[in-house]
C-alpha cells in the first residue's frame, strides 16, 4: 500500500553540496501491517518519515527514488495534492506532539478546523465523528471542549492520535510517539493504538529507538544506521536471529527484565558524520566482526535470506542469492 | 576515605525524609507533597536502584539528600554519624558533599560551557582540598583515565562543545569522583544518551563500584536498566516508597500492585503484545498537590479496600530484606503469599 | 556572546567607532589641544577663526581646547561612573540574585526603593544637599551621587538573569563541588551572562554621561573643571546666545549627543546579540 522504493533524501540548497541523510531505502507497508523502523539519533529515520509523508521542507529534498501510495508516486504530486492526501489517506504523529496542539485553541476547534479543511462541512457531523474517535482512543468526551493544557501529557498524545485518525487514513506514521511519556501511559496508548488499528484497519509505520518495544508491537522491523537500512525482517525473527552485527549490538543494549544478569557491552565509538562516510560499510569502524580489506573498501551487498529476511552485510555475501 | 566504616553501619541512611513546597501566589497557594516519609539505607559497595515514573519524587529525593533543597522533615546520615542538621553550617554542608556526590541527568547542561574539562573536574579537588595545588593536574588526569577518557592529556584542554554526550557524562562522573565520595547519587544518568552509549556508562558505574567500593543510588524510570545495575530495587510512586527488596525478587515476583503494573508495562521483547494483562492500566499518577489520604495508588489499584484510603499501610516483610507497603500482605507469609 | 556577531553588526560598528574616536581624543588631549583650556588671555567672544577654530568664550578661553580637554574629563568620568555602577550591580543584583534568601530579599527591597524614587529630582536634591549650589561641588561627590541614583534599574535586569542561571545544572554541580558563593558568581554566573553585562555597562555609562552633563549644566558640578557639562553651564551663564557664540553652546552639546548615542547604539546592539529574543532576523 505504501511503497518506498530506493529513496534517497538529502539536505542542501541547490548548488551547494548536499548531505545525504537517507541512502537508498526501500520499505513496504501493507494494509493493517505494523512496520517498525529502529535506529539511534542521526540514523535518518525522521527524515525518512518526513519524506515519505510529503512533509519534507527545503533545504531537504528527495534526491532519487520514489514513494508510492496505492500506486501513485507522491514525489510527483503538487503541494496542493499532497495536502489533500494528508489526514485523509496518510497521517503523521510526531514526538512530543502535545506541543503541536495550539495552546490557545480548544481541542474541539482544532478538530473542526482540520476536518473542515478536508471537506467535512457540517460541524455537527464533524463533531460526531471526532467524538467517536475520542472514544476509540479512550479519552473521556468531556475533554473535547477543553484546552490542551487541561489535559495530562498522555491525554494530549491520545488527542493528537485522535486528530491523526479522525479522517480514517490508510497509513499512520508515528515518530517516537511515546518516548516522552511514562512507561505505563505508553503501554496504555499503544494498546489503544492497536485496538484502533484492528478497528479501522490502517497500516502503521512506527519509528523509535526502543527496539525492545518494537519487537513486541511490530510485524516487521527495519534497522537503520547512518541513513541506510542494514536489516529488515519479521519482528520475532529479527529478535531470535539477528544477522547484522549492528542489530545484535543494538539488541544487547537493552538489558532484559529478568533472568540471569550478565554483563552486556555497548557499542564503542560513535555514529559516523554523514558528510564524511567511511568507504565500504558505514558500520565497519565499530563492527566487532568487520573483515579487514572487504568491509572497509567495498559496499556491503543486500542479501535476502530465508523468507524475506534482508541483511546488508558482507558476512552473508557468499552464501545466499543476491538481490537485484 | 578517612575512617573505614564498620561493616554493619550503612553508608547512607535516610529516615522519614519528607519534602513539601508551596507554589502559587497569595490566595492561590498550593502545597506540593513531593516526598513523603522516605526511609532507605545503602550499604557499602551496594547499588540501590530507585525506580519511579515522572512525579514519583525520585529527583526530589536526590536533591534533598544532597541538601540542594532543604528537606521538610527527616534525617540524613552518612557513615552512621550525626544527622545533617536542617540548616547546616557551610562547613557541615561541605563535609556532607565531600561524601555524597551526584551525577546529573543532562550531559548537555551539567558542564559549564565556558570552562575546560580540566577546570570542571579540578574544581572539587580544589574546593575540598583533596590534593595540593601542584598535584592537581596529575590528579585530574588520573580521574579522566578512570572514567575511560584517554588519552587524558587530550581531554584536559577540551571544552564541552567538543565532546559527545557520552564523553560529557564521563566528565560528569570524573567530577563527582574528584571529591572521593562514599556515595554517588546518579539522576537518570543514561536517559539522555543514545541507546548504544547507555550500557558503557552503566558499566563504568558498576566498575567504579567495585574498584572504589562506592555505594551507588541509581535513579531511573527504566526498570530494565535498574535490574541490570542494582543489588536492591526501591519503587517510588507519588512521593512514597512502596516496595523495596533484592532486585531479582522485586522483578521476578513483584508484590505491590504498582510494581506489578510497572513490570507488565515495561517493553518486553519476550512478551506478546495484546496479551491479557493483569489489569488495564487506567488513570494517571495523582496530582501531588491533592493527594488522597492513605495509599496514593488507591485510585488506580484494582485491589483497593476501604482501609487503604484511610491510612497509609505499614510496611510488611515479604521476604529476606523485601518489604512492601500494602495491605494485601497482612496475612502471614504462605507459599504463594498474595491475592489474585 | 558571539564576538563575530558583534563585529559584524552595523550599529555596534558605528557606536564603537564613535566611542573609539572620543577615547582617542581624550587620550591625546595634551598632544592635540592647541592651547591650554584655562588660558584666558585670548580675545573675548571671537567667532571661529584660523587661530581659534571654534572661537573663544566670553572669558577668553579657546573653545576647541576646552572641548578637547572636556572630552577627556567627561569621557573618563562617564565610563568610570558606569563601571562603578556595574560594580554595585554585581553585588546588589547578581550576587544577591544568586544567593537568594534574606540577602536577595533585602537587596530587592532596596532596589525597589531606588527604582521608585525619580532619578532626576533625586540627583538634584542629593547634589545640592551634599555640595551646595554655586558650583563648589567636587567630582568624587558627583560620581557618588550618580552611582547612587543610577544602579537600581540595571540591577533588576542582572538579578533576573542571575536567578535564571542559578538553576542551571552546571551551577548546581558547582555548588555540590564545594565551591563558595562568590567563586560561583565570578566564575560561572558572570561569564555566562557577559553579553548582558557588557550591554548593561553601556547603558549605565550613558546614564552617567547624561546625568553628569545635566548636573553640571545646572551648576551642581565643579565649575572649575572643564567638562562638556561645565562648558554648557558657562555658556548659558555668560549668555552665549545673546553674544552669538553658537559654537560654545553647540559643540559640547553635540559631543554629549554623539557620545550618548554611541553608548546607546552599543547597548542595543550587544543586548540584541546576547539576548536571542530581541534579534531582528
Amino acid at each position: 500500500m505504501l511503497e518506498i522504493d530506493r529513496l534517497s533524501v538529502g539536505y542542501g540548497w541547490t548548488g551547494r553540496p548536499v548531505v545525504t541523510i537517507v541512502r537508498d531505502v526501500s520499505l513496504t507497508v501493507g494494509t493493517g501491517e505494523v512496520v517498525g523502523i529502529a535506529g539511534e539519533s542521526g540514523c535518518g529515520k525522521t527524515t525518512l518519515a518526513l519524506a515519505a509523508t510529503g512533509l519534507l521542507d527545503p533545504p531537504g529534498r528527495i534526491l532519487s527514488g520514489s514513494v508510492r501510495y496505492q500506486g501513485t508516486d507522491l514525489t510527483s504530486l503538487s503541494p496542493q495534492e499532497l495536502r489533500e492526501l494528508r489526514l485523509t489517506e496518510i497521517s503523521m504523529v510526531f514526538q512530543a506532539s502535545m506541543n503541536v496542539l495550539n495552546p490557545v485553541m480548544r481541542i474541539r476547534n482544532q478538530f473542526l478546523d482540520a476536518m473542515a479543511a478536508h471537506g467535512v462541512e457540517s460541524s455537527a457531523e464533524a463533531r460526531k465523528r471526532a467524538e467517536e474517535t475520542f472514544d476509540l482512543v479512550k479519552i473521556p468526551r468531556q475533554f473535547f471542549d477543553a484546552y490542551p493544557h487541561q489535559l495530562s501529557g498522555g491525554m494530549r498524545q491520545r488527542a493528537v492520535i485522535a486528530l491523526a485518525v479522525v479522517l480514517r487514513p490508510k497509513v499512520l506514521v508515528l515518530d517516537e510517539p511515546t518516548t516522552a511519556l511514562d512507561v505505563v501511559v505508553q503501554r496504555s496508548i499503544l494498546q489503544s493504538l492497536n485496538d484502533l488499528r484492528r478497528e479501522l484497519d490502517f497500516g502503521i509505520v512506527f519509528i523509535t529507538h526502543d527496539l525492545s518495544l518494537l519487537v513486541e508491537i511490530a510485524d516487521r522491523i527495519a534497522i537503520m544506521y547512518a541513513g541506510a537500512v542494514v536489516e529488515d525482517a519479521a519482528a520475532k525473527d529479527l529478535y531470535q536471529r539477528p544477522r547484522h552485527p549492528y542489530t545484535s549490538a543494538l539488541m544487547e543494549a537493552f538489558p532484559p527484565l529478568g533472568g540471569e544478569r550478565k554483563r552486556l557491552e555497548g557499542i564503542s565509538g560513535q555514529p559516523p558524520d554523514l558528510r564524511h562516510l567511511p568507504t565500504g560499510c558505514s558500520f565497519a569502524p565499530r563492527c566487532p566482526r568487520a573483515i579487514a580489506g572487504t568491509c572497509d573498501t567495498i559496499d556491503p551487498p543486500a542479501i535476502r535470506q530465508d523468507g524475506g529476511h534482508l541483511v546488508v552485510c558482507h558476512l552473508y555475501g557468499e552464501q545466499e542469492a543476491r538481490v537485484g | 576515605m578517612a575512617s573505614a566504616p564498620s561493616v554493619e553501619s550503612p553508608v547512607l541512611e535516610v529516615h522519614g525524609l519528607t519534602k513539601h513546597y508551596t507554589v502559587g501566589r497569595l490566595g492561590r497557594r498550593k502545597v506540593v507533597h513531593a516526598l513523603s516519609d522516605i526511609s532507605l539505607s545503602v550499604k557499602k559497595g551496594e547499588v540501590l536502584g530507585l525506580v519511579g515514573e515522572s512525579g514519583s519524587g525520585k529527583t526530589t529525593f536526590i536533591r534533598t539528600v544532597l541538601m540542594l533543597d532543604r528537606p521538610t522533615a527527616g534525617t540524613i546520615q552518612v557513615h552512621g554519624q550525626e544527622p545533617v542538621p536542617m540548616r547546616p553550617s557551610l562547613r557541615r554542608l561541605r563535609e556532607h558533599r565531600r561524601r555524597v556526590q551526584m551525577i546529573f541527568q543532562d550531559p548537555y547542561s551539567s558542564l559549564d560551557p565556558l570552562h575546560t574539562v580540566r577546570y570542571s573536574v579540578g574544581r572539587p579537588l580544589r574546593a575540598f582540598g583533596i590534593v595540593p595545588r601542584h598535584e592537581q593536574k596529575a590528579a585530574v588526569e588520573e580521574l579522566l583515565i578512570q572514567v575511560g577518557l584517554v588519552p587524558a592529556g587530550d581531554f584536559l584542554r577540551r571544552y564541552p562543545y567538543q565532546l559527545s554526550g557520552g564523553q560529557r557524562q564521563r566528565v560528569g562522573v570524573a567530577r563527582a569522583l574528584a571529591a572521593r565520595p562514599s556515595v554517588l547519587l546518579a539522576d537518570e544518568p543514561t536517559s539522555m544518551l543514545d541507546v548504544s552509549i547507555r550500557l558503557s556508562i552503566m558499566n563504568l558505574l558498576l566498575e567504579l563500584r567495585s574498584s572504589e567500593s562506592l555505594s551507588l543510588v541509581f535513579v531511573t524510570h527504566d526498570l530494565a536498566g535498574a535490574y541490570y545495575m542494582s543489588d536492591r530495587i526501591a519503587i517510588m510512586y507519588a512521593g512514597h516508597l512502596l516496595e523495596v527488596g533484592p532486585a531479582a525478587e522485586v522483578m521476578g515476583d513483584p508484590r505491590h500492585p504498582y510494581t506489578q503494573l510497572l513490570r507488565e508495562a515495561a517493553p518486553d521483547p519476550e512478551g506478546d503484545f495484546g496479551r491479557d494483562t493483569r489489569f488495564e492500566a487506567q488513570g494517571d499518577p495523582p496530582d501531588l498537590t491533592s493527594l488522597p489520604g492513605g495509599c496514593p495508588f488507591v485510585p488506580r489499584c484494582p485491589f483497593a479496600r476501604s482501609e487503604c484510603e484511610t491510612a497509609l499501610p505499614d510496611w510488611r516483610e515479604v521476604g529476606a530484606e523485601h518489604r512492601v507497603r500494602c495491605v494485601l500482605y497482612d496475612e502471614p507469609l504462605t507459599s504463594g503469599g498474595r491475592d489474585a | 556572546m558571539n564576538v563575530r556577531a558583534v563585529l559584524s553588526n552595523p550599529r555596534a560598528i558605528l557606536g564603537a567607532t564613535i566611542i573609539g574616536f572620543f577615547i582617542v581624543i581624550a587620550l591625546l588631549a595634551p598632544v592635540i589641544s592647541p592651547y591650554s583650556p584655562n588660558d584666558i588671555n585670548f580675545p573675548i567672544g571671537l567667532g571661529p577663526t584660523w587661530k581659534h577654530w571654534l572661537g573663544t568664550t566670553a572669558g577668553g578661553q579657546d573653545i576647541l581646547s576646552q572641548l578637547i580637554w572636556g572630552t577627556r574629563a567627561s569621557v573618563s568620568v562617564g565610563l568610570l561612573t558606569g563601571a562603578l555602577i556595574c560594580l554595585v550591580q554585581l553585588v546588589t543584583g547578581i550576587f544577591a540574585g544568586y544567593a537568594g534568601g534574606l540577602t536577595d530579599t533585602a537587596s530587592a527591597m532596596v532596589t525597589n526603593v531606588f527604582l521608585v524614587l525619580p532619578a532626576l529630582p533625586l540627583l538634584i536634591v542629593l547634589s545640592a544637599y551634599l555640595q551646595g549650589s554655586g558650583g563648589s561641588g567636587s567630582t568624587p561627590v558627583l560620581i557618588g551621587v550618580i552611582t547612587i541614583t543610577g544602579w537600581a534599574w540595571g540591577a533588576r535586569v542582572l538579578r533576573s538573569q542571575a536567578i535564571a542561571l542559578r538553576d542551571r545544572p552546571f551551577v548546581e554541580a558547582a555548588r555540590i563541588s564545594g565551591e563558595g558563593r562568590w567563586h560561583i558568581v565570578l566564575s560561572h554566573i558572570v561569564p555566562n551572562m557577559l553579553g548582558i553585562m557588557v550591554a548593561n555597562f553601556f547603558g549605565a555609562a550613558l546614564f552617567a554621561v547624561l546625568a553628569e552633563a545635566g548636573l553640571e549644566f545646572i551648576g551642581l558640578g565643579n565649575i572649575n573643571t572643564v567638562t562638556w557639562g561645565t562648558m554648557l553651564y558657562w555658556a548659558q551663564n555668560d549668555e552665549a546666545t545673546l553674544m552669538g557664540l553658537w559654537s560654545w553652546l553647540l559643540m559640547p552639546g553635540l559631543c554629549i549627543l554623539l557620545f550618548g548615542t554611541a553608548l546607546g547604539l552599543l547597548n542595543f546592539a550587544i543586548d540584541e546579540i546576547a539576548n536571542p529574543n530581541l534579534r531582528r532576523d
